[in-house]
């Protein structure tokens, strides 16, 4: 009987191991094309986090589910069960087991969060309107390739993503970063807070009126994904869209030399078109903060990529 | 000792007859405990209606990718206003309603101690709940920043006017907090002074302690919400500028005030949650609780890191990297006796003889989602990966499945379990079990899209999104509109047997507590003579009794 017990209790921990080990791997497809080095880290951790997961709830539920189907009271019996009150070594195991699973977690998480090292804002925030073209250099990018892009200034306001290149004289709605190469950005906001998340690099900071934020990661792959605002910015928010563009070093310096070259135009904008088409049948009528006027840029994000709503876009 | 307020209690009259079948009154200023908090209950399911038709209206605008059923600012506000009312005028005052109901009989108590200063409290609810639902009247709506209302996007007041939405937000968020600290005070004082004879510390029940626990949160947390409203307040009305960055304000500072209070508060909505867990196990599994003592203090630990742990919530905000490693541990610690309870409630159920009556159910479903949402929530505390899900879906998923899959369902759980007691008359138990049918169901499909939503990166509070989210939008709409009619049979069931239900008998279930030793519904005074405690609860299995004088409480022990 003892025998037996073990054997069933070692064969449903195995299986559940494996079902776990097999969801960790399962998970790197639930995200988004990994983009940028630190995707690599943050989905290993997440992974991680779901085989240990996984265990932990198919454990649980697997053993009340197994009380739910097998250990149901009979229909006229009205005793009760044995009135066992405590068992004091499991408590103890089932306090220390999970106290040195969640260090185990948050030491691992430390360790990755050591590695991606993006950048608390603390040590690298100066206030806005100081010295933008001299960014603390004290802290190394920690990348052989460190100092060869200038930093990227983004802008935001409500309801519009500006990126400007001041070495270069470039400003866009679309964000253009070099492939493979410690990018650094300086996060900026005229009005309210607003969040720089690209899901396909897995990282995100908030943008915080007043400071200018340094922020860096290291795009891996080209393509184009999608900057999102991440941090609630009123009533345009989930319109604040813009497209972020991974090219070669190559393709990246030609960007940027056919940009300089092209003369600034009025951006599209989908917050401001939305306002302004104001043919919206479906207003209460409420006053608005009234979006910022689309910036003058060298290049614009055409308005396929972030139609507005409502409305059959006509480019 | 602990009988000292029962002389004041006797020279509080009632204003209307305390006879126990009038329904008048449920609609006056009584100081009964028991009228106060079906006062409660009813008043919040009524408000947890409206908050759900706002979340229906908002899974109707998220089944398209497009901006077009509701405008950008309806849809803002509705998204304000769901997160408010649902915890201030929702769970907050439900489970007030339950603990006002409960704790005095658990602990043999015939009234609170301030009896009082308990309706004052319960009948500022129906008044700020007035003050929030007159802001869908006023010139530009609601307030639309969120119910976090974080500035500057809530010190922005395009209208100009002095009454906004958003200041009639800040009052009634202030007055829910003084309501909230008279209900703390009067409970803490409560369970401190008013306990029966016999009742030591450690023969109250679990769902005592999670009370007295929650409510020692209100305590040290609320101060810090009230400032952080009234600071709020001041600079949108009065020009000051505490959180305005274009005057040196500090908008973060407004962050660390709110969450603060707000992250403690999950733990003042779920603890008692957990003691209805913790209640409703050993009934219908015929077992003691498991490690009783442990599962008390445990909820006292959770109070203490509870207040050290609000930084999670602003990983991605201007926080450095010491303070994010810092608050990952804190949050990491809060599972250890959270896991500690968990494990005691399956080791409850374990070996036992479980019958599937609807309480039981929605404990057991709450339970299961309730461990998912620790999962993700321990997720969640990894820095690194929690950069990637702040405000996106995932962090939405799994605080809906805390509280609609833990708090709801135990919530319900609760009404259940202890209707028999509160109305004196039976549920149906088919049209209860269609209930949790349904909603397991809808809670599952309305909230387990959530997270590949967020892995995704799908921000919430977004009124429109790209196509590639659509799919799991969608299911995520239809469970939510299922969860809508899933009230349905509830409303059914609880209004159809509380006018013509069978009648109950004092103890239904045949469960071991102060509450079931008397005639349900309880009288006025609840008991005739104070009850001697003379046992420790949940004595499941062992003949022991648990009072020395059933007889004179009101009528005899049911025996055996």
């Amino acid at each position: 009987m003892n025998l037996r017990l073990i054997v069933s209790i070692g064969t449903a921990a195995i299986a559940l191991t494996l079902i776990s080990l097999w969801m960790g791997q399962q998970s790197y497809g639930w995200f988004p094309p990994q983009a940028s080095a630190e995707s690599i880290l943050v989905d290993q951790l997440f992974s991680f986090l779901v085989a240990l997961g996984t265990f932990i709830f198919l454990g649980v539920i697997g053993v009340i589910v197994y009380a739910v189907l097998f250990q149901q009271a009979g229909k006229y019996d009205t005793s009760d069960g044995p009135p066992i009150e405590g068992n004091v070594p499991l408590e103890i195991i089932w306090t220390a087991i999970p106290f040195a699973l969640v260090i185990w977690i948050a030491f691992y998480s430390y360790q990755i969060y050591d590695q991606m090292s993006i950048l608390g804002p603390m040590e690298h925030v100066h206030k806005t309107g100081i010295a933008m073209a001299a960014p603390a250099k004290d802290v190394a990018p920690a990348d052989e390739g460190s100092g060869a892009i200038a930093p990227i200034e983004v802008h935001a306001r409500q309801w519009v993503w500006e990126f400007r290149y001041p070495d270069r004289n470039v400003t866009s709605t679309e964000l253009h970063l070099p492939n493979n190469q410690r990018v650094k950005l300086v996060l900026q906001s005229e009005d309210v807070l607003h969040g720089f998340f690209v899901p396909a690099f897995r990282i995100k900071q908030d943008i915080i009126p007043g400071r200018a934020i340094d922020f860096e990661f290291t795009p891996i792959r080209e393509g184009r994904y999608r900057l999102r605002d991440s941090q609630y910015s009123g009533t345009y928010f989930a319109a604040m869209q813009a497209d972020v563009v991974v090219d070669s070093p190559e393709a990246y310096e030609q960007w940027l030399t056919a940009a300089a070259a092209q003369p600034p135009t009025v951006a599209y904008n989908r917050a401001f078109d939305e306002y302004r088409l104001a043919q919206n049948p479906i207003s209460p009528g409420w006053k608005i903060v009234e979006p910022a006027a689309p910036p003058l840029v060298n290049v614009s994000t055409s308005p396929s990529s972030n139609p507005p709503s409502g409305e059959v876009s006509n480019p | 000792m602990t009988n000292l307020s029962v002389e004041a209690i006797a020279q509080v009259e009632q204003p209307l007859p305390g006879a126990p079948d009038n329904w008048r009154r449920f609609f006056s200023f009584s100081t009964d405990h028991k009228v106060i908090g079906i006062q409660y209950l009813v008043t919040a399911f009524f408000f947890f209606l409206v908050g759900g038709l706002l979340a229906m209206i908002m899974r109707g605008e998220l089944i398209t990718p497009e901006s077009d059923l509701v405008d950008r600012a309806v849809y803002n506000a509705m998204f304000t206003m769901h997160g408010t009312i649902m915890l201030f005028l929702w769970t907050f005052p439900a489970l007030l309603g339950l603990s006002n109901y409960l704790v005095p009989l658990m602990i043999g108590a015939q009234d609170m101690a301030f009896p009082r200063l308990n309706a004052v409290a319960f009948w500022m609810v129906p008044v700020f709940g007035f003050i929030l639902m007159a802001s869908f009247f006023v010139p530009g709506g609601p307030a639309q920043s969120g119910w976090w209302a974080y500035p500057p996007v809530s010190l922005q007041n395009p209208t100009g006017n002095l009454i906004t939405g958003q200041t009639l937000w800040l009052l009634a968020v202030a007055i829910s907090g003084v309501a909230s600290i008279m209900g703390a005070v009067n409970f803490v004082t409560t369970i401190a002074r008013m306990r029966a004879p016999g009742m030591t510390w450690f023969r109250m029940p679990v769902f005592v302690w999670t009370v007295l626990a929650a409510q020692i949160i209100q305590l040290f947390g609320l101060p810090a919400l009230t400032a952080g409203a009234v600071m709020l307040l001041l600079d949108i009305t009065a020009g000051t500028s505490f959180f305005d960055p274009a005057k040196g304000g500090d908008p973060i500072l407004f962050q660390h005030f709110f969450w603060f209070y707000s992250h403690p508060a999950v733990y003042v909505i779920i603890l008692p949650i957990f003691g209805v867990f913790s209640e409703i196990f050993p009934v219908y599994a015929r077992k003691p609780l498991f490690g009783y003592k442990v599962v008390a203090i445990s909820s006292l630990i959770i109070t203490g890191l509870s207040g050290v742990v609000w930084v999670h919530h602003m990983f991605a905000s201007g926080t450095p990297g010491w303070m994010r490693m810092l608050f990952m541990a804190t949050t990491m610690l809060i599972s250890v006796p959270t896991g500690i309870k968990v494990f005691a409630w399956v080791a409850t159920i374990w070996g036992g003889k479980l019958r599937l009556n609807t309480p039981m159910l929605f404990a057991l479903g709450g339970l299961t989602m309730f461990v998912f949402a620790g999962v993700t929530g321990i997720m969640l505390a990894a820095v690194p990966f929690d950069i990637h899900v702040n405000n996106t879906y995932f962090v939405v998923g799994h605080f809906h499945y805390v509280i609609y899959g833990a708090v709801v369902m135990g919530m319900y759980a609760a009404l259940y379990h202890w209707f028999p007691k509160m109305t004196g008359r039976m549920y149906s138990e088919g049209l209860g079990k269609l209930h949790f049918a349904l909603t397991f169901l809808g809670t599952n499909l309305n909230f387990f899209p959530m997270h590949p939503l967020g892995l995704m990166g799908m921000p919430r509070r977004v009124a429109s999104y790209d196509p590639e989210f659509a799919f799991w939008n969608v299911i995520a709409s239809l469970g939510g509109f299922l969860l809508g009619i899933s009230t349905l049979p509830f409303l059914l069931n609880f209004i159809g047997s509380w006018v013509q239900g069978e009648k109950a008998p004092k103890n239904p279930w045949r469960a071991i507590g102060l509450e079931w030793l008397i005639s349900s519904p309880p009288s006025a005074e609840n008991f005739e003579e104070l009850p001697i405690v003379i046992a420790e609860p949940y004595g499941y299995g062992k003949d022991e009794p648990l009072v020395a004088n059933p007889d004179a409480l009101e009528v005899a022990h049911e025996s055996r």
